[in-house]
């Protein structure tokens, strides 16, 4: 018999160690998130999932489930906030949706489509991001970047590289590369990686492949992403550390 | 029936397919012409905008041209509404914004292998380019975005009658794209 | 391999060896490693990586969060100016002009002879004393224009900074007003004597009953603190300080550091006999580098009395010492989660929270964490008693607190205070005249106008964290705000979406009415970001980094509304001046190569 707690109104089981966020999927219930990856540990930086756990702000997927906390999420306010964030991701970095490779199969593209964002809103910023296209088969394109250290985790924790790592702070931080040269040709990446996996949106692409499926067919045209992301979650399952 | 709406259209720093993706919506045009008439557009050919009830824009701003035009519809337009990734972000023109805007037309007019006695054109007639491209609510304030490169027909449709019905436009699963 | 990149080598191993090649200590080697080579290279980043078992991507990363290390070349002299509204209002802008004149350069550009790079950096920590610089890392106060003709010169004729005159890094104490912790006539190991007597379990009951809270701000009961971290699971405790008074406007714990630290050493060895730590850490800001070899002096004298190491006061298992980390420059650091990343060796970013400290901190070990301050009090607590310590101040802030008064009024300084005490009282104390606002606890704290200075520092009424910045009627309180703004902006530690966009954009906004093209539709813009800073930030440098503009548009909204363009819409940019370079390039100067901007 496990403990309960409340999300909009319905029961949520959980089990300990599990997060708010983690149990709510488990069970069926859909909360916005975008740097959560159900294979890795939660660390909670961009803050779409954030909820009101009995009348306080914070991110679900790292609250941990607690029995007969009240969990808000489908709230207007909260929708409101994510809205916003998704606005100021796509102000920061260069995101032009019809030139990218990963267009209609990409998380931050898909949340925007969901909370129904029509514009970013923002003033632009328009950052200085080189590419790298030293790889022989791989492209990286940091224009695209949301800084949800995925691929920090997935290169450290699963490929065992360390491939990728944040430098700068602030507006500044900014993805860096394990080489002295500091480009990917230099490193042991590889197609087989993990870490070519998990970006969301499109940074990490292997080479000569782009528009493979046509525009109706990509995922994200077929069903929203709130619809999808219940897939992507796993029952049980381990998570790497 | 109360008084048609009036609308105006026009296209700044894009390619017009966000135009042609209006044309989409096909048959639903005779529709909408029950609803509305167009002022300023390449559908009608007039030049300036009378006062209007809602301006559609296309294409991001550039140059002094597309700022003057979207200065006219700012003001003749009760509803201004951006249409398309270049209205709304840049779009591909603003893919030159981490470019010195001296260093392009040097690049493109002067140094370009192939130009004899090239110079860079500064014809009064010509608008100047602004350094860098901007969205059109960087320059103006926007009511509505559309977006989509270009926004379908049925999104288009969809967010006009939403609009002219009184509602807030919301376009859902399919009707909304950004490329 | 080359006679310089052997000598490197040696160096590095020799910075290695002292920090027992232990990854944690990261931090602390790059810190030496710039200190000796001005900048971290590429060869040497390999080296360490090799030898420490950490990426070199790692390296790169914590090396570029924080201010102080640099990975590309900078000046021989490095000079930083304090760029905190205090030092702003002590005329700091005007004198980094004059320099930067003097020796040919732009800020934040290295000197075409790499001689030397100037820059801002934030707040110091001297505003009572400012406006000051950081030269080569050494604190510079009381700057004027001659002051700074002659760090031109000495920067010209490259004399080290070593040799400079001594009276330039004089930091003064400016104690106007003492009281209990700065009065205090300890015998050291008097305190700890006490706490042997009383017992682990008895300490932690007294610093319950005195009803001591953190004196960094939160407030958090310090008795509770202690007693959470003696009951965690766990094999090693830690006992860690934070020295790291990054509050722009607050410098009442380098005066404690200065004055009273084997008050702070006592009351930290305490903490460890209570809690049952064997390790204890000093997180001090590298602004107070200048502090490191008077405090290890103090540390030493300490073991040799025996006051530190094993069997303190012939007490057998009482095992403890301390050593001293710096920081580099990283205001967020001061949160502690992200201090004791930072003692880690890491990028100080604030950690999820739960679990906290007490139970995982330092190597997620259960660690006790307060302010220097604290350890202060605590030691005070036994020494006076629990009931003598609560009959100072008031019932639910017990004991006395430093505060650090700087901005407009004739005497800034320190001033010991039973809490309680007025912000009347202390502009009355400090003589100042014609306030218009009070910045309690810094640029996170509250702005205060005329009409609360009835008000009462303490955690009923206005909690401190001891800064107090005056403003007088001559003083744009947009200007202050502002200031602010820039500062959190550059502090964000860029984890989260919320404060690494959200400070970049209200800077922005800011920036946009500073430079006249402000409309109401900005200001909406900016309680939007507010908001959303508020509710979604992961720390509490997000969450605090609205109130400068909240609370300056609550009090002094006309000091915005002067500034907009009354207009419903205007572009962030000059119009007519985004033509500029084309004019140039075309040479056409017609009327149709301007535009004017119409505002709608």
């Amino acid at each position: 018999m496990s403990d309960t707690f409340q999300l909009d109104g319905k029961s949520v089981p959980f089990e300990a160690g599990q997060t708010v966020m983690q149990a709510a999927l488990a069970a069926g219930h859909y909360i916005p998130h975008l740097c959560y990856h159900p294979e890795f540990k939660p660390h909670g930086s961009c803050k779409l999932c954030t909820v009101k756990v009995n009348g306080r702000t914070m991110a679900s997927c790292t609250m941990p489930a607690e029995a007969n906390l009240s969990v808000e999420s489908d709230i207007d306010e909260l929708n409101d906030l994510r809205r916003t964030l998704v606005q100021m991701l796509f102000a920061e970095g260069n995101h032009f949706c019809p030139s990218c490779e990963k267009s209609g199969n990409c998380v931050l593209q898909a949340l925007g489509y969901d909370l129904e964002v029509h514009t970013a809103g923002f003033r632009h910023m328009f950052p200085e991001r080189p590419l790298d296209f030293t790889h022989p088969d791989i492209l990286l394109d940091f224009n695209r970047c949301i800084l949800c250290e995925l691929c920090v985790h997935a290169s450290a924790e699963v490929d065992g590289k360390h491939i990728f790592a944040f430098s700068g702070r602030g507006i500044d931080k900014h993805l860096i590369i394990n080489s002295t040269s500091g480009q990917l040709k230099d490193t042991d990446m590889a197609l087989t990686d993990k870490a070519m996996q998990v970006c969301p949106v499109g940074v990490i692409l292997k080479k000569r492949v782009g528009f493979s499926v046509p525009i109706g067919q990509r995922r994200y045209d077929k069903s929203p992403i709130s619809a999808q992301a219940l897939v992507d979650a796993p029952r049980t399952g381990a998570v790497h550390e | 029936m109360s008084k048609k709406l009036k609308i105006a259209t026009t296209s700044l720093a894009g390619c017009f397919g966000c135009h042609m993706s209006f044309l989409d919506i096909d048959e639903r045009l005779l529709t909408l012409l029950e609803l509305v008439e167009f002022n300023r557009s390449p559908i009608t050919d007039i030049k300036h905008c009378s006062p209007c009830d809602i301006g559609l824009i296309e294409g991001g701003v550039c140059n002094a041209e597309n700022v003057h035009v979207l200065h006219e519809f700012r003001k003749n337009c009760k509803i201004l509404i951006a249409i398309g990734s270049c209205a709304i972000t840049g779009g591909l023109p603003a893919q030159r914004n981490h470019l010195d805007l001296s260093a392009c037309l040097t690049e493109v007019y002067l140094t370009e292998p192939g130009l004899a006695h090239g110079h860079i054109p500064n014809d009064p007639e010509l608008p100047l380019p602004l350094d860098k491209v901007h969205p059109l609510h960087e320059v103006v304030k926007i009511d509505y975005f559309i977006p989509g490169c270009p926004p379908s027909g049925d999104a288009i449709w969809k967010f006009l009658t939403d609009l002219i019905a009184g509602k807030t436009p919301e376009l859902g699963h399919g009707l909304i794209n950004y490329d | 391999m080359t006679i310089l990149a052997q000598s490197n080598d040696e160096n590095l191993s020799q910075i290695l060896a002292r920090y027992d090649h232990n990854p944690a200590n990261l931090l602390q080697i790059l810190r030496e490693v710039q200190e000796s080579q001005s900048f971290i290279e590429a060869d040497s980043i390999n080296y360490l990586s090799q030898q420490l078992g950490i990426s070199r991507a790692d390296i790169e990363g914590v090396a570029g969060f924080y201010s102080f290390l640099h990975l590309q070349p900078q000046g021989e002299y490095r000079v930083l100016f304090s760029d905190n509204i205090t030092d702003r209002m002590l005329g700091s802008q005007l004198l980094m002009e004059q320099m930067c004149q003097q020796l040919w350069l732009q800020p934040g550009k290295v000197s075409e002879d790499g001689l030397v790079s100037i820059n801002t950096t934030s707040c110091t920590g001297m505003c009572d004393q400012g406006p000051a610089m950081l030269a080569n890392g050494r604190a510079i106060t009381r700057l004027s224009h001659q002051r700074v003709q002659e760090i031109g010169q000495l920067i010209r004729n490259r004399t080290p900074v070593a040799d400079w005159p001594a009276d330039f890094f004089q930091v003064e104490d400016q104690i106007h007003r003492s009281g209990p912790l700065l009065d205090n006539q300890l015998t050291a190991g008097d305190v700890l004597r006490q706490g042997l007597l009383l017992g682990s379990k008895a300490i932690v009951d007294v610093i319950k009953e005195s009803g001591l809270r953190g004196r960094g701000g939160a407030g958090f009961s310090t008795g509770l603190k202690w007693e959470a971290c003696r009951n965690a699971q766990g094999d090693a405790r830690t006992v860690v300080c934070n020295a790291d008074e990054g509050e722009p406007g607050t410098f009442k714990d380098r005066v404690l550091l200065t004055r009273q630290a084997d008050l702070v050493f006592e009351g930290m060895t305490l903490c460890a006999l209570a809690v049952g730590a064997q390790q204890g850490f000093l997180y001090l800001r590298g602004e107070y580098r200048y502090l490191l070899e008077p405090l290890q002096d103090v540390l030493q004298r300490r073991r040799e009395r025996n006051l530190l190491g094993n069997n303190i006061l012939n007490q057998p298992g009482f095992n403890f010492d301390i050593a001293i980390h710096l920081g580099a420059g990283a205001y967020i650091c001061g949160e502690e989660s992200a201090l004791i990343e930072s003692l880690e060796g890491k990028r100080g970013v604030p950690r999820n929270r739960p679990p906290f400290p007490v139970t995982h901190g330092y190597l997620q070990q259960p660690t006790a964490l307060d302010n220097v301050e604290t350890f202060c009090s605590a030691a005070l607590a036994i020494q006076l008693g629990d009931e003598n310590f609560r009959a100072i101040g008031t019932e639910k802030s017990s004991g006395s607190k430093l505060i650090s008064v700087s901005g407009d009024c004739p005497r800034p300084g320190i001033y010991e205070y039973p809490f309680g005490v007025s912000v009347k009282q202390v502009l009355q104390d400090c003589g100042a005249v014609n306030t218009r606002a009070v910045q309690i606890s810094g640029p996170s704290g509250m702005c205060i106008a005329e009409n609360e200075f009835h008000r009462k520092l303490g955690f009923e009424d206005l909690p401190t964290a001891g800064a107090f910045m005056i403003f007088d009627d001559s003083r744009d309180m947009f200007g202050v705000a502002l200031n602010f703004v820039h500062f959190f902006a550059h502090e964000s530690c860029g984890f989260c979406t919320p404060c690494r966009v959200g400070t970049s954009m209200l800077k922005q906004t800011m920036d946009k009415i500073a430079a006249g093209h402000g409309t109401r539709h900005d200001l909406n813009e900016i309680e939007h970001l507010d908001q959303v800073l508020q509710i979604s930030s992961h720390c509490g440098l997000g969450r605090t980094a609205c109130n400068p503009v909240l609370h300056t548009l609550k009090h002094f909204r006309p000091a915005y509304e002067n500034r907009l363009k009354s207009l419903d819409f205007e572009p962030a940019f000059d119009l007519d001046g985004a033509l500029a370079r084309a004019r140039q390039m075309t040479g056409r100067d017609d009327a149709g190569a301007h535009l004017k901007s119409e505002g709608i």
